[in-house]
């Protein structure tokens, strides 16, 4: 656990010392300003829907630090070779994935904490309200969706050379799971024979991160708080895909050459 | 004096890109000892394969068949690292960490506590003159500068063996000559250093014993006051003469 943290530790300090981090958090902070200093004719529906669109806002600029930051984290050390004098020291690949996982997960959840509460006091400051179980369930799940997905670039960064590549495909695969990921099951109803079977297969294997998404409603019509059962489900069930995803990336790493 | 590094009929192969060709053989059944308090040259020209024995010992690469062993651990296991300290031919180290930063995450990953983390960071920074450099970006550092980074990230953890491959290459005469001094050093407190180098010149003055590498298997083995005895010359000639290019006085 000690050399995770301390590759976690680098991790961070990497991100808080780089500068597109902070770019993409005062574009979302300007953003989700204006939008939320906007106010149409005291109109509840046009105020949830400015709210849907700055958390649509803070979702997007959450997966993009997800991606690109766990995307470019074994390339980079490879490319830099700054990964030769770490493995050469009592380190294990598995700590070296498990590090830079929770380097990143963290990193985001921090990013998360600055959009949310930003976002929450604006909100607030418009309704006069703060529902801070709603907050809490939402920021709790976005960041367990989070680490589903800095495990998929991770794993990603090891199968793919070019960490824009992997990038691409990433963003491409989380937006495919994000809009059409709760839709499969339909399609493969209305289908027959193999591709059904292949449209359920599909449906049954990738992770729902659209339930995640889909807690943002909370926040947005101040449904209140979800069921807590409910909650650790989906906590356990993004962590148990989180493992997977890290087992594969280990597997795929443990035995490869690094100087190829 | 015990074995500290043992590498058994080490083979290593590597895939060719070419599909037509078979793999490329890099090492083919090098047997190897290295004992406890010895320094070690392991010489051989570019492509010999010395650059593959230390992958496969630093465990960046893995054997095709045959064994390696450090303290008697095999090197595939990460603990077989945790009595090493390795210096690559180049500095890769993280820029934008400053010195002190840098050794201290090493330090965690060894575990040495804090308190004696801190006292073993101003001991290397003080071996390697760069303590008034410390809190600065590596970035910002010249070559040499760098090339000590690595040298004090090597003894962070007062290995008992040290890994240096090429150390001095690239480094101006002081450079040179402070690094030989450390290796002396660390020679008369009884460390064990294996090294690659070009510099024969140095390896003459500081190895006990050498080994040379060429096309991938050990041509010759022994104590360097030997070699020079059995060829009647200096180390540069028996080394021209094991890799079989011939003089022409």
């Amino acid at each position: 656990m000690n050399n995770i943290s301390a590759i976690a530790g680098v991790v961070i300090k990497e991100m808080y010392r780089r500068k597109d981090f902070y770019v993409l958090f005062v574009l979302t902070a300007l953003i989700t300003l204006l939008l939320g200093s906007v106010r149409f004719f005291n109109d509840d529906l046009i105020v949830r829907y400015l709210k849907d669109v700055c958390l649509l806002l803070i979702w997007m600029s959450s997966l993009v630090i997800a991606i690109t930051t766990a995307a470019r984290q074994i390339p980079a050390e490879r490319e830099s070779r700054t990964i030769f004098p770490l493995l050469a020291k009592p380190v294990g690949r598995g700590e070296l994935i498990m590090g830079k996982f929770l380097g990143c997960w963290l990193a985001c959840g921090l990013a998360l904490l600055v959009f949310y509460f930003f976002f929450g006091m604006i909100t607030a400051s418009r309704e006069h309200a703060w529902p801070l179980v709603s907050f809490f369930q939402e920021i709790w799940l976005h960041w367990i969706c989070l680490g589903v997905v800095v495990a998929l670039a991770l794993l990603g960064s090891i199968i793919f050379a070019a960490p824009s590549s992997n990038a691409t495909i990433c963003f491409v695969a989380v937006a495919f799971i994000l809009f059409a990921g709760g839709h499969l099951s339909h399609l493969a109803n209305g289908m027959r024979g193999m591709a059904g079977i292949i449209v359920y297969v599909i449906y049954y294997l990738i992770p729902h991160l659209e339930w995640y998404y889909s807690a943002q409603d909370l926040v947005v019509h101040d449904w209140g708080r979800i069921d807590w059962l409910y909650w650790g489900v989906a906590t356990i069930y993004g962590l148990l895909y989180s493992g997977f995803l890290l087992s594969a990336a280990w597997l795929a790493f443990r035995r490869r050459s690094l100087t190829s | 004096m015990s074995t500290v590094l043992e590498i058994t009929d080490l083979r290593v192969e590597y895939p060719s890109r070419d599909l037509r060709q078979g793999p490329k053989l890099a090492v083919n059944g090098l047997n190897l000892s290295v004992s406890s308090g010895e320094v070690f040259g392991f010489l051989g020209p570019n492509g010999a394969g010395k650059t593959t024995t230390m992958n496969v010992l630093l465990g960046f690469v893995n054997a095709t068949a045959g064994s390696a062993s450090i303290f008697g651990v095999d090197v595939r296991q990460p603990i077989a690292r945790q009595r090493i300290g390795y210096l690559p031919e180049l500095t890769y180290y993280y820029k934008f960490l400053n010195t002190e930063e840098l050794l201290r995450f090493y330090a965690r990953i060894f575990h040495i506590p804090r308190r004696e983390r801190e006292q073993r960071i101003g001991a290397v920074l003080k071996l390697v003159e760069l303590e008034g450099a410390r809190k600065r970006l590596i970035k910002t550092y010249s070559k040499g500068m760098q090339q000590r980074v690595g040298l004090a990230q090597a003894l962070i953890n007062n290995p008992d063996l040290l890994i240096l491959d090429e150390p001095t290459s690239g480094l101006d005469p002081l450079g040179r000559m402070k690094v030989r001094e450390i290796i002396q050093r660390l020679k008369e407190e009884g460390k064990t250093v294996f090294f690659a180098s070009h510099e024969l010149g140095e390896v003459e003055t500081v190895c006990d014993r050498v080994a040379i590498l060429h096309e991938g298997s050990l041509r010759i083995e022994g104590r360097v006051s030997d070699l020079l005895n059995q060829f009647h010359c200096n180390l540069e000639h028996v080394f021209l003469k094991v890799v079989g290019y011939q003089l022409k006085s």
